[in-house]
């Protein structure tokens, strides 16, 4: 492409692509965190659970 | 019939159905690209049409969006729905994506074609209102802590902002603007040729199908916030009952 706006093009093209790994990234990342957190608070639910079952006994 | 309000089925769909939304996506991104690059260029604007294969298809996703989250809205304060604010939260931060991928383009689009990245006519103020109005969601959302208050101020904040959704559109014809009027979406059909017109609409499906994978996703995740603030919830109550108890035992 020899036109003479080729930088306005490369620029839409790269502010686009870049605007769209920040929102998949947002979503995966946040995901990701959200499961560890979820795993490490089913653990301490579990924890809890499991001494006052011991306590009874 | 699945159940769409049970956040499990709900999960239990998306998992689904994610993947192939997923794929659906990128296939229509490669075949988009591609058309757009094969296209030939306007005669009047050059190659300079290729912006409108991103600005156009962001523009529609930015009002689009909006028009989700308003259905949304009336699904927290009407009907109650208990997802509809999950969809609210979850949609906001795409919207602004997208609407910031429309400005930002059309801006980029307009500085060789207009000789301006900005002018101050209709379309462009009312598409930046529409920024900030999501930018406004997005912090009301952050500023209230309890998420049921938060879900209703943000669900009324979103029907008050719908009014923009019609200027957007009409903004063309209700005023004299430097942006041009409708030339896809209107009564007499388009009026682009079909070599610019089909990259344009596998674009949109593009962004469409990119909308709705990120959208099943970032719901998943606020169900996913929800879950986590219930098993702290519990952790803290079951921990409250074992403190007396290992107190007594030790003593």
């Amino acid at each position: 492409m020899g036109d003479p706006h080729i930088g306005f093009i490369i620029a839409a093209y790269a502010v686009a692509a870049a605007t769209i790994a920040a929102m998949i990234a947002w979503v995966v990342l946040d995901s990701r965190r959200l499961t560890a957190e979820l795993n490490r608070a089913t653990r301490a639910l579990d924890g809890a659970r499991g001494e006052i079952g011991a306590e009874r006994r | 019939m699945v159940n769409l309000a049970n956040p499990t089925a709900f999960v239990e769909l998306s998992r689904r159905v994610l993947p192939w939304l997923a794929a659906a996506t990128a296939a229509l991104f490669v075949a988009g690209l591609w058309l757009s690059f094969a296209a030939p260029p306007d005669y009047q604007q050059g190659e300079t049409v290729k912006i409108m294969y991103l600005h156009v298809p962001a523009a529609w996703m930015a009002t689009f969006v909006y028009a989700v989250m308003t259905g949304a809205a009336l699904g927290t304060l009407v009907w109650r729905h208990p997802l509809a604010d999950a969809a609210q939260k979850a949609a906001a931060p795409l919207g602004a994506g997208f609407t910031f991928i429309c400005l930002a383009t059309g801006s980029l689009w307009g500085k060789p074609m207009w000789g301006t990245y900005w002018v101050w006519d209709a379309r462009l103020t009312s598409v930046l209102v529409l920024f900030i109005l999501y930018l406004g969601i997005i912090a009301l959302w952050r500023a209230i802590d309890d998420p049921g208050r938060a879900a209703k101020a943000a669900a009324i904040l979103t029907l008050v902002g719908a009014v923009d959704l019609p200027i957007i559109k009409f903004s063309v014809d209700w005023w004299n603007t430097l942006h041009q009027p409708a030339s896809v979406l209107r009564l007499g059909g388009p009026t682009i040729a079909p070599e610019l017109l089909w990259p344009l609409i596998v674009m949109a499906l593009a962004f469409t199908c990119l909308f709705l994978t990120l959208h099943l996703m970032a719901i998943r995740n606020e169900i996913l916030r929800r879950r986590i603030a219930r098993v702290t919830m519990l952790a803290a109550v079951e921990g409250d009952r074992l403190a007396p108890r290992l107190a007594t035992g030790g003593a």
